[in-house]
């Protein structure tokens, strides 16, 4: 078994590993998970999905909460949505699009345009077809919007990928870099500490120390 | 920094815990005596004859919360807990490093150069603030002792050394601990550390509030995904939480033996709260353990300042923080463990 099959990457876990590396390998590598209140939206929007109906007509079809995944890069995940076109000839799929769901108003940032790009990868493979474009839901707005999945894209995606294979095997957890504009918003800052895993522990204890025995 | 939950101490005789939604309900002969969300808690400790319902059991283990089932005297006797947490990595490498003798005993050095330090301060505070009411003389005497021995214990050269210092501190420091009871002092004789059953009012003290600070320590390590029963400066024993022991270490003086000297100098607890046996074991009535678990709590909202954190934080949260540091150094992110110093 190769090593991208016998540790398959989470597509969800894209997002952590571009918010912050050592993020991706506390939850993934070391399991720490504080409940926080997106996880929490996440799992009602979760619910909501499987309660919507299934659309079906003789040559389209909605798949919902489809299982995705791409041996070739190592990857499993779920789509929220993916559409298929079928040929009115042979009935075999002839375009795949994937449509992830959003639950707030905010545009689609780079984050989740990776996500995307990845469910596409899985789907590219599975399909055997090729994909250049998926769609953004807004739940709030009723709305779609497209996105393309260009080159560019897809390099940085498979780089993210390739990093977070290389903290997979080597089972280490990246050192804390304290930036205050993400840490103070990292719902695992407590665990992370940050800001002092560069702090000498040996520094520190000559110092109390010394300041004990002058006491 | 972390919300700071509360451990619920159940100590009614007879008392059922059940779930109810989202909350924990505790029922006395069948009543309704308190009803608390489950996210405010983090642990439950029941003293005696509790029982718990197996949903509440479940509930609990699916979000962390651990039950600890004591004896009405405080004797460890069960847990329960969910699924340990995932983190596989950090257990492994936590047996390493317990396996190894340089690792573990750079570990125990620093923790015991902190408990010493902590029992220290704990003496020049009393010298400080009762100067006059003391024999100064002999508490200067017992300071300059441990002194010595913080100093030699970095040369220190196995754990068995290690251990020798921390028991010759230990007993300087019980050794003039009668000195820092200022009040009441008949009904709280103390000649030195006695357990297994304590046999005097101040050993009783003691000991219950050691049990209590223990359970904190030993949820802290698992919240973290450390394995309590492997320990650095204590030897695993099986059924024994030798981690949550050595972590103890830091924290005795300084929370534990502090919490019972305030307890009897300001005459919160009284002679009429305790019990001699026949054999001479001395028991605590439920109301005196309601009075120490109650100051006990209350202290845990007071602030401290941690000098390797470099901030003040809730007494109560050291618990986590210390576990979580021991879980950062096992992991590598630092080059030691930086234990609790109180300043
Ligand atoms: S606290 Fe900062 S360094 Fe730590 S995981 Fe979060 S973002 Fe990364």
């Amino acid at each position: 078994m190769r090593e991208s099959e016998a540790d398959p990457i989470l597509i969800s876990a894209l997002q952590h590993a571009m918010f912050c590396e050592r993020q991706y390998a506390l939850i993934h590598l070391e399991q720490i998970w504080e409940e926080n209140r997106f996880t929490a939206e996440g799992r009602v929007l979760h619910e909501r999905v499987h309660t919507e109906h299934k659309e079906s007509r003789r040559l389209f079809r909605q798949e919902y909460d489809m299982s995705a995944r791409s041996p070739k890069l190592g990857l499993v995940g779920k789509c929220d949505l993916v559409e298929i076109w079928l040929d009115p000839k042979t009935k075999q799929p002839v375009r795949v699009n994937p449509v992830e769901f959003k639950r707030g108003r905010k545009k689609a940032n780079d984050v989740d345009r990776v996500q995307l790009c990845a469910q596409a990868l899985c789907l590219e493979e599975t399909f055997n077809l090729p994909i250049d474009a998926g769609e953004f839901y807004y739940l709030q707005e009723r709305r779609r919007v497209g996105a393309n999945i260009d080159d560019s894209l897809r390099a940085r995606t498979i780089a993210l990928i390739d990093k977070i294979r290389a903290i997979n095997i080597s089972r280490k957890t990246p050192i804390a870099i304290y930036d205050k504009k993400k840490c103070d918003r990292c719902s695992l800052i407590d665990f992370c500490m940050p800001k002092y895993a560069a702090k000498s522990v040996n520094r520190y204890m000559r110092y109390q120390t010394a300041k004990t025995l002058e006491s | 920094m972390r919300k700071l939950l509360n451990t619920l101490y159940v100590s009614s005789q007879g008392a059922y815990l059940r779930k109810e939604g989202e909350t924990v309900v505790v029922e006395v002969g069948g009543e309704k005596k308190l009803q608390l969300p489950i996210h405010t808690i983090s642990s439950i400790v029941c003293f005696g004859n509790v029982m718990c319902s197996p949903f509440l059991m479940g509930f609990c283990a699916e979000r962390s919360v651990a039950i600890s089932f004591l004896s009405e005297r405080g004797a460890f006797l069960a847990s329960a807990r969910g699924a340990v947490s995932g983190n596989v990595l950090l257990r492994r490498e936590h047996y390493r490093k317990a396996d190894d003798a340089d690792s573990s005993l750079s570990i125990a050095i620093n923790i015991v150069k902190a408990k010493l330090s902590n029992s220290l301060a704990v003496i020049h505070r009393a010298i400080r603030d009762h100067g006059a009411k003391i024999n100064v003389n002999l508490l200067k005497d017992a300071a300059n002792k441990i002194k010595r021995l913080i100093k030699t214990l970095s040369d220190a050269k196995d754990l068995d050394e290690v251990r020798g210092y921390e028991g010759e501190g230990s007993y300087e420091y019980f050794a003039v601990f009668d000195q820092l009871i200022l009040e009441q002092k008949e009904d709280f004789v103390f000649n030195g550390r006695n357990r297994r059953p304590p046999l005097d009012n101040v050993n009783a003290t003691l000991s219950f509030a050691y049990v209590i600070l223990s359970h904190d320590l030993r949820s802290a390590l698992e919240s973290v995904g450390l394995d309590p029963q492997v320990g650095f400066l204590h030897r695993d024993r099986s059924g024994r939480h030798s981690l949550a022991l050595d972590m103890m270490e830091e924290f005795r003086s300084v929370i534990a033996d502090r919490l019972v000297l305030s307890l009897i100098n300001r005459r919160q607890i009284a002679k009429k709260e305790f019990a001699k046996s026949a054999s001479g074991a001395v028991t605590i009535s439920d109301s005196g353990r309601k009075t120490i678990l109650t100051e006990y709590q209350n202290r845990k909202q007071e602030e401290i300042f941690h000098p390797y954190i470099d901030e003040k934080v809730k007494i109560g949260q050291l618990f986590f923080i210390q576990a979580n540091l021991l879980a950062r150094h096992i992991r590598g992110d630092i080059d030691g463990y930086p234990p609790f110093f109180w300043r």
